[in-house]
């Protein structure tokens, strides 16, 4: 295959996963959706039942609807992972796809756009491999919203055509950098939804719209240990594999960049958020706005130091042209 | 992580007014509060807020130039942010007092926490809990093995664990996880070897650039005069730097010519040749990502360039200006700026400005640079804007890379008012009989910088302790089990506890392993038999 067809290849392959992740949010929606009704329905036969009477639901007459709605649920639940899974197959496709593209191949992370596609890929693989583990299946409508959303802002607004690395960036440092941001920034962010589910849940709970969200304890154990796996991986990636590349490539291993300050300023606040969670006073809603705050500088970082910092070494934006009024004086 | 225990306030309080303090007590309460927890987590909340200002304002260590047009940009800000250090943020008082609090916090955490420690790693698993079903996860069965065998059973299930030496006989209690405070105490000591390593090489080191140019004529030497650009850290001496030298035999670079990167380059490399405090010469290929140590001193190749070689000669025919000429890249295709200055030509002092095209073409009527590989230079073009006059040297320093043409007039080879267009070989006229420009031929040149940071290893040494300590303090669980077997009515009641201290745990999963495994072993025991 010529590396053109790999990058047509790589193209339709992210548009394919756009649609089938778009196809897995609506039935996560329905599952969302029967959940919701379920808990109206429950809300309603205590009302029923009367004011002050305690209710035990396990003991309270099974109500034929509910148990449509559970099944519906459920099979929402196992068709929208279902659709996750192909999606994000069909996602993998185009990252390999996108590497093989480049000549020479090269692992598909050297421009914002492909930075993205990856990111967001690490969000939907981590999604659907901790499923089980750490029960994430509520957390469906969100990571697929969040995926849809920031591939549709890759593929509009972000892409670019194929290109080889620059210099700099040609170094095996860039696999073990690139990878660790990478895999922390999915992890954070993974956990940073868990703890917007915290504050909602802690805010409104009697929801029923939040009926499919777990309780708080939970919520916050899951977010606990989303977080504590990513803050090494973020550890190892900026301030040990960054600063030793940093060192071989610019000649200084810390050259206080906006970007690096910025990788900085996210390890202190996630430093912030596990003490938080430690100290009393700060569990709870506290740590997970630290968590969330946490979030915002590792979003701005990769958004708005490339975006509006023009003294950063790490951007990835084509070098700048000569100056329009250079080129006046010599015409 | 002090605390304060109940009688020692009542007694002060007996005798004193509640908040009425001594310079002593004032002087503890204070400690305690730098190093309690929440402190630290303010003070760490305030070193990420502190270190927002220099990512967005330009810093004078990080691009000295941008910082200055900054200043000339924003005048009514710029003294404010003058006595701020907001141009040096990273070296100010205000920044050094959040973390060196934040150290002595840490210190005054860790000290106390590691003697704590030292006491706990000698100290027996604790007693049997009077209840154990009152624990959160806990489990009980009957069976009609003797206690004794249970208890022994425990014993060996509860491999890795701690087991308590004088128990009451009649129950087991289990301790593991002891490393994950370890580990919470290594990362935290480590943190001070990398603070304390990195203001070291801040200190001692330092950091240059130097642009040199290939060949066997020119070179380095290491001494203070060949830097263009030199940051020392505040302690730093000249008489630091290592002895050596280095020559640039030959660059090549590798062209793409198709495909989206067309026209730019990788796989640079350089042969030098350097000697080492006098010693015989040795060779090393530089390349961009693997630099050359020389002693302490690491020695990388930034970036590379042309350096077209321009003489002018002056209306009187004496050479004004001759010599490689370094043009700065523009873009990745190498379409470079670079400037002459010929202040000692007659009747007039001579200024040229302008472009240098390494592979001309013409797109649409204009000069457009196609790619960076020279070729054999037939495509080569130099395209300079000329000034006669005052280059106004005297009124200052002035960057090499840049002409001062307040005080100059433009001149053009002719009345189009066009710029003078050179193609390799060629010589222009210059009007008015002031004389002529050559473009003789064409070198390259290699952009170095010279760094030393001392104190590099430890640093990378303490953050990877730190990484391994992160690790066991996230991920080791500090765990208790109790199992208590006693007879009663109808066999041996066995009842089984597990408690995590760290909160994350599953002590659900443990208590019912553990259940399973002393039924197991019975179960299996029953078919040996």
């Amino acid at each position: 295959m010529s590396d053109h067809t790999w990058g047509v290849l790589s193209n339709q392959a992210i548009t394919a996963a756009g649609v089938v992740y778009f196809l897995a949010l609506l039935c996560a929606l329905v599952e969302w959706s029967a959940w919701q009704s379920r808990a109206r329905s429950a809300v309603a036969a205590k009302e029923l039942v009367g004011a002050g009477a305690p209710v035990d639901e396990t003991e309270a007459e099974p109500n034929p609807a509910d148990a449509v709605r559970e099944q519906r649920a459920a099979l929402f639940g196992r068709l929208s992972l279902l659709l996750t899974g192909l999606a994000v197959v069909c996602h993998l496709v185009a990252l390999v796809a996108r590497g093989m593209a480049a000549d020479p191949n090269r692992v598909p992370w050297g421009n914002m756009y492909e930075f993205t596609i990856s990111g967001s890929f690490v969000v939907a693989a981590a999604y659907v491999v901790l499923h089980r583990r750490l029960k994430l299946a509520w957390m469906a409508p969100w990571v697929l919203g969040f995926t849809v959303v920031v591939l549709m802002l890759a593929v509009v607004g972000l892409y670019e055509p194929v290109a080889p690395l620059t210099e700099a960036l040609n170094s095996y440092w860039l696999v073990i950098h690139v990878i660790a941001a990478i895999i922390a920034t999915g992890g954070f962010t993974l956990g940073g939804i868990a703890a917007v589910a915290y504050l909602l849940k802690s805010r409104f709970p009697d929801s029923a719209l939040l009926a499919r969200v777990p309780e708080l304890d939970a919520l916050d154990r899951v977010s606990y240990r989303i977080h504590a796996f990513a803050f090494p991986v973020w550890t190892f990636g900026v301030l040990i594999s960054g600063p030793i590349w940093a060192h071989e490539a610019w000649g200084s291993y810390w050259n206080w960049d906006p970007k690096e300050v910025w990788a900085f300023i996210t390890w202190v606040v996630y430093a912030g958020y596990l003490h938080a969670r430690a100290t009393a006073g700060w569990k709870g809603k506290k740590a997970a706005i630290v968590a969330l705050i946490g979030l915002a500088t590792l979003w701005f970082n990769f958004i708005g130091i490339n975006y509006f910092s023009s003294t950063s070494q790490h951007s990835y934006a084509a070098p700048a042209a000569p100056t329009a009024e250079l080129v006046e004086t010599t015409r | 992580m002090s605390t304060t225990s109940a009688p020692d306030r009542k007694k002060q309080s007996d005798e004193r007014r509640a908040g009425e303090l001594n310079a002593r007590e004032l002087a503890r309460w204070g400690w305690r509060q730098l190093t309690s927890m929440r402190t630290a987590l303010i003070l760490l909340l305030l070193l990420a807020l502190a270190a927002v200002p220099g990512s967005l304002i330009p810093q004078d260590g990080v691009d000295s130039l941008k910082a200055d047009q900054w200043r000339e940009a924003h005048t009514t800000l710029t003294p404010i942010y003058e006595k701020l250090g907001l141009f040096n943020v990273y070296s100010t008082p205000w920044f050094a007092a959040i973390y060196l609090l934040l150290m002595v916090s840490l210190v005054g955490c860790i000290i106390p926490r590691c003697l704590v420690y030292a006491k706990a790693m000698r100290a027996q698993p604790p007693a049997t809990p009077a209840n154990l079903t009152r624990l959160p996860d806990s489990a009980t069965y009957v069976t009609d093995e003797e206690p004794e065998e249970v208890l022994a059973a425990a014993r060996k299930t509860l491999r890795g664990y701690r087991l308590r030496k004088e128990g009451d006989g009649e129950s087991v209690s289990a301790e593991k996880g002891y490393l994950r405070e370890a580990g919470n105490l290594v990362f935290h000591m480590s943190l001070i070897i990398v603070l304390v390593a990195f203001a070291f090489g801040s200190l001692f080191g330092y950091k240059g650039g130097v642009i040199v140019l290939v060949g066997e004529e020119y070179g380095f030497a290491n001494e203070l005069s060949q830097y263009d650009d030199f940051k020392p850290g505040s302690l730093f001496a000249p008489e630091d730097l290592d002895d050596f030298t280095f020559k640039i035999d030959d660059f090549s670079a590798e062209w793409l010519t198709t495909g989206a990167g067309a026209g730019t380059a990788r796989g640079f490399e350089s042969k030098i040749r350097y000697t080492e405090g006098g010693s015989e010469e040795k060779r090393y290929d530089l390349k961009v990502n693997h630099p050359l140590t020389i002693g302490g001193t690491d020695v990388f190749l930034l970036a590379h360039g042309y350096a077209p070689v321009i003489t002018v000669r002056d209306g009187e025919g004496n050479v004004a200006y001759s010599g490689p000429t370094i043009f700065l890249p523009q873009s990745q295709n190498l379409l470079s700026f670079g400037v002459v200055k010929a202040p000692y030509a007659s009747p007039e002092e001579l200024g040229f400005q302008g472009l240098f095209y390494p592979f001309e073409g013409t797109v649409d009527g204009e000069p457009v640079n196609l790619m960076g590989d020279i070729g054999d230079g037939s495509h080569a073009m130099l395209s300079l804007q000329g000034f006669r006059g005052d280059l106004n040297l005297d009124a200052g320093p002035q960057s090499v890379y840049a002409l001062d043409t307040s005080k100059a007039n433009m001149m053009s080879p002719d009345e189009s008012g066009k710029a003078f267009n050179l193609r390799l070989g060629q010589t222009v006229e210059l009007p008015d009989g002031l004389g002529s420009i050559s473009f003789d031929d064409v070198q390259q040149w290699n952009r170095v910088q010279i760094s030393k940071s001392p104190g590099k290893e430890w640093a990378l040494l303490g953050v990877s302790l730190a990484l391994v300590g992160l690790l066991g303090s996230l991920f080791i669980r500090p765990r208790r089990v109790w199992v208590r077997a006693r007879r009663v009515d109808g066999g041996t009641l066995v009842e089984i506890a597990a408690l995590d201290r760290s909160g994350g745990g599953d002590t659900a999963a443990v208590v019912t392993g553990l259940v399973e495994a002393l039924r197991g072993a019975r179960t299996q025991e029953d078919k040996d038999v």
